[in-house]
């Protein structure tokens, strides 16, 4: 990778949310003890946890005069032997439970099954940022590593002084020590059985290399697999406390409208619901949802409106409201006007992004509940504890007064990092003095959430006669500035992001703009291996200088049979690929073009994916697989529309997505590199689909489509 | 309240209070306690609500209570003695879902399919499934557990 790609590699996304936490709060060692039995367990200080707590790369908070009084548990082994692994990322179907767990068997050294994983609880966990950034399989499982080798050696030494021997001598295998001169052993049970040990994190320990790995490395079944496919997993949207109530907010009749006035006096003469007007909060609690609804529906309110962009005018929108307060990200080397005049074919295209939904199958949803002060929320989001900080700011408690559980949720795809529906179901619970569920509908889901970014990217580039990338110029407005590095060679580069006013709340989403950047610069990089007349790919390997970029361009291009010879009218293949959050990409993809409706149909596409060594095989299939069918609707047709501050498609009837005849045969290259530490899987792999995609229609039809989504009208 | 009509669910008979015009997934859902059943886009278009009544596959979201006359059955009513269903059994194996809010819809939806045409050819599945979302893009490992539950079923005495 070059110097501008690993700039940009380093530096987090500005849409992750990544402000600093405010507040510390974790059960004290004794009261861990009482709440979980006796044991062994290891923990971090709530100060050196700093270290390893990271998750997105932000600064965080620091009092180096502070002594360590909490401290934050990460791992417990019970008297009777059973494993619990404490973290505060969640599992929102990436399948974290399961591969977490396996890296903790690992270690340990223990059998699978009896690892128990707590994630996403505020009360339980340790501190974290949030689920993200394709961050908990690179930083995440190597702590849980680390956690269990300092247990492992806890029990080497606790067995050690029993048996007057060195800890160096004996084995941890199989959930047991054993010393192999004398033979004698004992279970991990039998170590843990009427202790209370405990052990603080090394900063640094040995951790099994991956060509050792047993548990981990394998294909090993969902955790709880059983409890999705009898209906019993309870989601958020599913709870269902004593005395429930549920709720429903006024919103606004467009964005940025304001109150100016509202009427709740009708609302409130309804025996069944409890009223909120707080500011420009209003919102109702009832026994039923319908009954909530109809005490929405009384509350007479007023609005002023202002006037609102349209998505048909967005792009002119974009460009010309850059906002000049925050700062752009810029990298620069070499000269482009000497790259440009060294050139002997010169490019200039502008591309352009919608905004687009995560639509998320289970809407924004929570659960508050109050007792004595004290508030418990049960949410699907990403950021259990930005969302706990969020709930005491707003309510002046202290954090630890504030309970923030994440169930497993029905996805997210960066979609679930803002608190509003816990929030919202708070509220009202503290009014109502009862348990309140807010469940966002449909329509509220694609209308008050937030987007992935639109954007406007503008490219100038040359090449030399022999295909040498000369200069390369890149403008990124508004859609962000992840996977802006290019990760060909190219000695004079002015790459910039430049933050824009968006009219729509937007936000992070699966892939974040490295979705955007990827198109635009494999579809350029398309182009110009054409205006050198040099074939797509062997233009590409040409300018890459990381092998194993190369190498998984080489690998889908094998399996995909590239270049491929056309056989029927309308047939085009197309190549698109990158790196992104540590993992690499190449996307084959072979279209059909309809010559008279124009329809586009994706036929083909192979993925070869490259993240380091595997932790679960068929778990990472799964979220390739699954990147792809999703990137297909962004690439093809999704687009939300708005006029007025109003969201015109804001149902699935009309936000069409990936469905089943929409899914092309998929082949899955997977390259182990055992030798190369873990990076994330469950947003790279979506990001050279757009590309190879457009690429294919332009071979189909010789036609260059600029715009994502691609084919608006397939 | 006294109970104003009675309603079949997975071959239990319950009292329900709620209104003749309540919506099926709601009185599913809120009343009897049975939340396999999910709330996806209230209008028919995913699925994720997807019930039999009777045999055929109904978007509970779109039912109203006072239409059902013939009995329910949902997720939950699909396990016997502790053996999963076929295609329960299948899904399970072949991991098809990930995050699996869709996942009682898509089951339900493949066990009426299956009721209807015991060995489907994978375009008669994504035909038939196609009123079904999966935001998480398992659709080809659905298709998968759904032939194999056809397999798995022929041999299966009933």
């Amino acid at each position: 990778m070059n110097s501008v790609a690993n700039k940009f590699a380093a530096e987090p996304e500005r849409y992750e949310f990544r402000e600093a936490p405010i507040h510390h709060f974790a059960l004290r060692r004794r009261d861990f003890f009482k709440f979980f039995g006796a044991g062994i367990m290891v923990f971090a200080a709530a100060k050196d946890a700093r270290a390893f707590q990271e998750s997105g790369g932000a600064a965080r908070r620091n009092h180096p005069d502070e002594l360590p009084k909490e401290i934050t548990a990460w791992l417990h082994i019970a008297e009777d032997g059973s494993v619990t692994a404490f973290t505060g990322k969640v599992e929102i179907g990436q399948n974290i439970r399961t591969s977490l767990a396996q890296s903790v068997a690992d270690e340990l050294r223990v059998p699978f099954e009896s690892v128990r994983m707590v994630m996403g609880d505020t009360a339980l966990t340790p501190f974290d940022m949030g689920t993200f950034g394709s961050r908990t399989t690179p930083t995440m499982a190597p702590q849980l590593r680390r956690v269990a080798s300092a247990a492992r050696d806890l029990l080497l030494q606790t067995a050690a002084k029993e048996w007057n021997t060195a800890p160096e001598k004996l084995v941890a295998a199989n959930a047991k020590i054993t010393d192999p001169v004398s033979g004698r052993s004992a279970t991990y049970a039998e170590l843990a059985r009427g202790k209370t040990l405990a052990q603080s994190l090394p900063d640094e320990d040995p951790m099994t290399p991956a060509s050792e790995w047993t548990t981990a490395g394998k294909s090993l079944p969902k955790v709880d697999g059983r409890a999705f496919v009898t209906g019993r997993h309870q989601y958020t949207s599913d709870l269902r406390p004593a005395g429930l109530l549920y709720g429903k907010v006024l919103r606004p009749p467009s964005f940025a409208a304001t109150m100016t006035s509202c009427d709740v006096t009708a609302a409130q003469k309804l025996p069944f619901a409890v009223i909120v007007h707080d500011g420009d909060f209003v919102a109702a609690a009832a026994t039923s949802e319908s009954e909530a609804e109809e005490a929405v529906a009384a509350i007479r309110a007023q609005w002023k409106e202002t006037p609102q962009p349209s998505s048909s005018e967005l792009f002119p929108y974009l460009k010309q409201n850059v906002d000049t307060s925050e700062h752009s990200d810029l990298t620069q080397s070499g000269s482009i006007a000497d790259g440009l005049a060294r050139a002997a074919h010169r490019l200039d295209s502008t591309y352009t992004i919608a905004y687009i939904a995560h639509a998320p199958l289970e809407p924004r949803a929570a659960v508050a509940e109050w007792k004595d002060n004290k508030l418990t929320v049960w949410t699907g989001t990403q950021r259990p504890f930005a969302t706990r900080d969020a709930l005491a700011d707003a309510f002046h408690l202290s954090s630890d007064s504030v309970r923030v559980i994440v169930p497993e949720t029905g996805s997210a795809y960066g979609g679930k990092h803002t608190p509003d529906a816990a929030l919202e179901a708070a509220r009202l619970a503290r009014a109502a003095g009862k348990p309140v569920k807010i469940v966002w509908t449909r329509e509220e889901e694609f209308t008050w959430a937030y987007f992935r970014p639109a954007g406007v990217i503008e490219i100038k580039s040359g090449v030399a006669a022999d295909g040498t990338l000369t200069a390369w110029e890149f403008h990124n407005y508004n859609s962000g500035a992840a996977g802006i590095g290019t990760p060909y060679t190219v000695a004079n580069q002015h790459i910039e992001f430049h933050p824009v006013r968006s009219p729509l709340r937007q936000g992070s989403y699966r892939g974040l703009a490295a979705t955007a950047n990827h198109f635009a610069r494999e579809s350029h990089m398309d182009d110009l291996a054409h205006a050198a007349n040099l074939d797509p790919l062997e233009f590409r390997l040409k300018n890459i200088s990381d092998p194993r970029l190369r190498d998984v361009f080489q690998a889908a291009a094998k399996s995909f049979g590239w270049p491929a010879k056309k056989s029927k009218p309308g047939q085009g293949f197309g190549i698109g690929g990158g790196i992104e959050k540590g993992g690499y990409v190449a996307t084959c993809a072979e279209i059909s073009s309809d010559d008279f409706s124009g329809a586009i149909r994706v036929v083909r596409v192979v993925t070869a994916f490259e993240c380091g060594a595997i932790v679960n095989p068929d778990g990472l299939r799964n979220q390739i697989m699954g990147a792809n069918i999703m990137g297909l609707g962004g690439a093809l047709f999704e687009a939300m529309t708005f006029d007025g501050g109003r969201i015109t498609n804001a149902r699935f009837s009309r936000y069409r997505v990936p469905r089943f005849r929409d899914v092309p045969d998929m082949e899955i290259i997977l390259l182990n590199r055992k030798d190369i530490p873990s990076a994330g899987a469950g947003e790279t792999p979506l990001v050279g689909l757009a590309p190879a995609i457009g690429n294919a229609i332009f071979d189909a039809t010789g036609v260059r489509r600029t715009t994502l989504p691609l084919a608006p009208r397939t | 309240m006294a109970p104003q009509l009675e309603l079949e669910v997975n071959g239990q008979k319950y009292p329900v209070h709620s209104d003749p015009d309540t919506r099926l997934l709601t009185v599913l859902r809120d009343e009897l306690g049975l939340t396999g059943t999910k709330y996806g886009c209230g209008e028919g278009q995913c699925g994720a609500c997807t019930v039999l009544i009777g045999v055929s596959p109904r978007r509970s979201c779109q039912t109203l209570l006072g239409e059902v006359v013939q009995p329910v059955t949902t997720i939950e009513g699909l396990e016997k003695d502790g053996h999963l269903h076929p295609v329960q059994q299948a899904f399970l194996d072949l991991e098809a879902f990930q995050c699996a809010f869709c996942t009682s819809g898509m089951i339900i939806s493949s066990v009426a399919l299956l009721a209807q045409k015991p060995n489907p050819s994978p375009t008669e599945i994504m035909q038939f499934m196609q009123g079904n979302i999966c935001r998480c893009g398992t659709y080809p490992r659905i298709v998968d557990a759904i032939q194999r539950a056809a397999k798995n079923t022929e041999h299966r005495p009933r």
